[in-house]
């Protein structure tokens, strides 16, 4: 599934990290950089008040791991299954002088506490007059694959793409993933910042140095004239591979990841579809109110002019996210749909 | 406990500013000049001010929607806040959060919050970081009764006790959740009760006595300084008004109202107690009456005359830090 990038590095020493490593890395940086940030959520260390040892998880899917032993409880923080007081206490922490970093586990959770970000730490800015600040991260795991069902398996970035006052980020690399959630947690906005749990074994070249990747800038995995393709977090990696096949066949597609959804790489986007004339957005996503749907509404109100056949969107149905293997692999969008995709617009 | 003149002053003074400041919402949203919906909190003045009579401006709290006494109650600028709830450019918010969104973070008031249960896990985080950073600040959050039974209370109040964070949860029980009863509502025998079997001191006192309403919250915040951790107060008291400005209270029982205002107003408790201990003199508060009826109506007068917003400008802006 899973493709090299083309994505440029800076200079300096870098070596082979998951994506997983990477985040810890990114985490590990910027707590050692700067004291006011911490890490709260369920199990980020883990152990917590247990007869047996603290660290037995470092985060759901380890991501967190290591970061109890070096930084300790103070900054730590194993918080009880309570997501409202987990994102509330983020928010306030965040105005009143610290860089939370908070972690949802599964993103499925903004159910239970939804409130706090959207009509909170969202808001403050613009309901304040410009006077709050709210610098806060809240990671969760995104995406299907996982045989998990339908309550751990969503991807819901749409939801939160469609409220002003937060910015939405889903890296697609080990690269990404570091040099993305560094800018998160620089950052004075509220931002979102969803991992695929698919990815996180995922390996890349990541530089060992800090460093920060501007939100709102796409990143171009292939260069092509024929086809625009926009995928997103783990549909990246799908769309590589459909570019990669279709590129024996001598058919060039451009491959873009705008790796942030708000704010979104609007140029990047259509600068593409300028050249190609044909687009087809790519997003694990229910497809209503989706980022496919989105980005095609942008495409057909600022490119019409260039475009040379309808617009296709490759997105999951709208459907649950199913449990059963057959089931769940039929939902998520494949190579073979993204090829039929490129093919039907090459034709039209 | 002895009081000084001035911290009895101070207290009336802010009081009776807002009481003088709800009454004249009630005017002025009448005549047309206050959009929207308004939400006033006369006759739980004394909780308001108890509450943070002892609190600075690092301190944090967090608001409901009945939230201009904790605003007055903060140090808020009266002239600033009509200005915002009249939605005028140069509110204390730019005219864009209005009654219900009103804050002022230089202030230490991390907003009125239109969402009931809003604001304590806010404060929570407020506390965290007061904790984190050894600042020796302290965060409170008011909450109505109705406040009480949403969940995301409860589980800051868990939160609160587990961290064992400086934060004093504060429930203005007025007996009414909008329009049902809090007795109906609170499963309970007792609010103060529950709030105890959380593990965390809970105190429940009367909200229209000032001076029983101070010293427990003072425990409470001296508490949390102390870094002590939570505690929760219930503070029983009465609203004199509807849940909403124009709300024709067909809930609240014959004379109910009429009897408060004459029998349960803290203010004029607050005045007989300090006159009849021979604390103040009348002549002193009769003036403190007078500043502030010109002071509210400098305020109102200076919120009609100052400038709206300007869409082409103001719409957009503020979203975000940096975009």
């Amino acid at each position: 599934m899973f493709s090299e990038s083309r994505t440029t590095h800076p200079g300096g020493k870098s070596s082979v990290k998951t994506y997983r490593e990477a985040l810890n890395e990114a985490l590990r940086q910027e707590m050692r950089r700067d004291p006011t940030v911490i890490v709260l959520g369920e199990e980020v260390s883990g152990g917590a008040g247990c007869p047996g040892e603290r660290d037995a998880y470092g985060g759901v899917f380890g991501v967190t791991k290591g970061l109890l032993p070096e930084f300790g409880a103070e900054r730590v923080l194993d918080t009880p299954i309570s997501e409202s007081a987990i994102v509330g206490a983020a928010a306030g922490a965040a105005n009143n002088g610290l860089r939370p970093v908070a972690e949802l586990m599964f993103f499925d959770f903004i159910g239970v506490c939804f409130d706090q970000i959207f009509n909170q730490a969202a808001k403050f800015r613009y309901m304040f007059g410009g006077k709050s600040r709210t610098p806060m991260v809240l990671r969760a795991t995104v995406g299907a694959g996982f045989r998990a069902g339908a309550q751990h398996s969503n991807m819901l970035h749409p939801i939160v793409t469609h409220i002003p006052g937060l910015k939405v980020v889903l890296p697609a690399t080990p690269y990404d993933a570091k040099g993305l959630l560094i800018q998160a947690i620089r950052d004075e906005d509220p931002v979102i910042f969803l991992e695929h749990k698919l990815l996180y074994d995922l390996k890349g070249e990541v530089p060992d140095e800090p460093y920060a990747i501007p939100f709102g800038e796409a990143a171009f995995h292939r260069e092509g004239d024929d086809v625009t393709i926009v995928a997103i977090s783990a549909m990246l990696h799908k769309a590589l591979a459909a570019a990669d096949e279709l590129a024996k066949e001598g058919i060039s597609c451009d491959l873009i990841d705008p790796r942030t959804t708000s704010p979104l790489d609007e140029e990047a986007i259509l600068e593409s579809v300028e050249v190609t004339g044909r687009l087809v957005v790519v997003d694990e996503g229910n497809p209503r109110c989706g980022l496919a749907a989105d980005i095609a509404a942008l495409v057909a109100e600022r490119a019409f002019h260039a475009l040379r056949a309808p617009v296709r969107t490759v997105t999951a149905p709208h459907t649950p996210v199913p449990f059963a293997p057959e089931l769940e692999d039929a939902y998520i969008p494949s190579v073979e749909k993204i090829v039929a995709a490129v093919r039907e617009v090459l034709e039209a | 406990m002895n009081y000084a003149p001035d911290f009895l002053l101070r207290a009336y003074r802010t009081m009776r500013t807002i009481r003088a400041f709800e009454e004249r919402c009630v005017v002025e949203f009448e005549k047309g000049n206050i959009p929207g919906f308004v939400h006033v909190s006369a006759g739980q003045e004394a909780v308001a001010v108890a509450a943070c009579i002892d609190l600075d401006d690092k301190d944090v709290i967090a608001s409901t929607h009945r939230g201009h006494g904790h605003c007055i109650a903060k140090g808020c600028d009266v002239v600033g806040m009509m200005k915002e709830i009249m939605g005028r450019a140069t509110g204390l918010c730019k005219g864009k959060g209005g009654s219900m969104h009103i804050a002022d973070i230089d202030k230490g008031m991390l907003g009125a919050n239109a969402i009931v249960g809003g604001g304590p896990p806010l404060a929570n985080g407020a506390a965290l970081a007061a904790k984190t950073l050894k600042t020796g600040r302290i965060a409170l959050s008011f909450g109505g009764d109705g406040s009480a039974n949403q969940g995301t209370v409860l589980e800051a109040l868990n939160f609160a006790v587990v961290f064992r964070l400086p934060h004093v949860f504060v429930f203005e029980n007025n007996g009414y959740a909008e329009g049902t009863a809090a007795s109906y509502a609170i499963g309970a025998e007792s609010l103060t009760e529950r709030n105890r079997a959380f593990g965390l001191p809970a105190e429940c006192v009367d909200g229209i006595d000032f001076f029983a309403t101070y010293e427990v919250m003072k425990r409470a915040i001296d508490r949390a300084r102390r870094g002590e951790g939570p505690s929760a107060i219930e503070a029983l008291c009465v609203r004199f008004d509807g849940h909403y400005i124009g709300d024709p209270q067909r809930y609240r029982a014959k004379g109910e109202v009429e009897r408060a205002r004459a029998e349960q107003d803290c203010l004029k408790r607050f005045r007989e107690r300090v006159t009849a201990e021979g604390w103040l003199e009348e002549e002193a508060l009769d003036r403190i009456d007078a500043e502030v009826a010109a002071l509210i109506d400098r305020a109102v007068e200076e919120a009609l005359a100052a400038p709206r917003p300007d869409p082409a400008t103001d719409l957009l802006s503020d979203v975000y830090h940096s975009y």
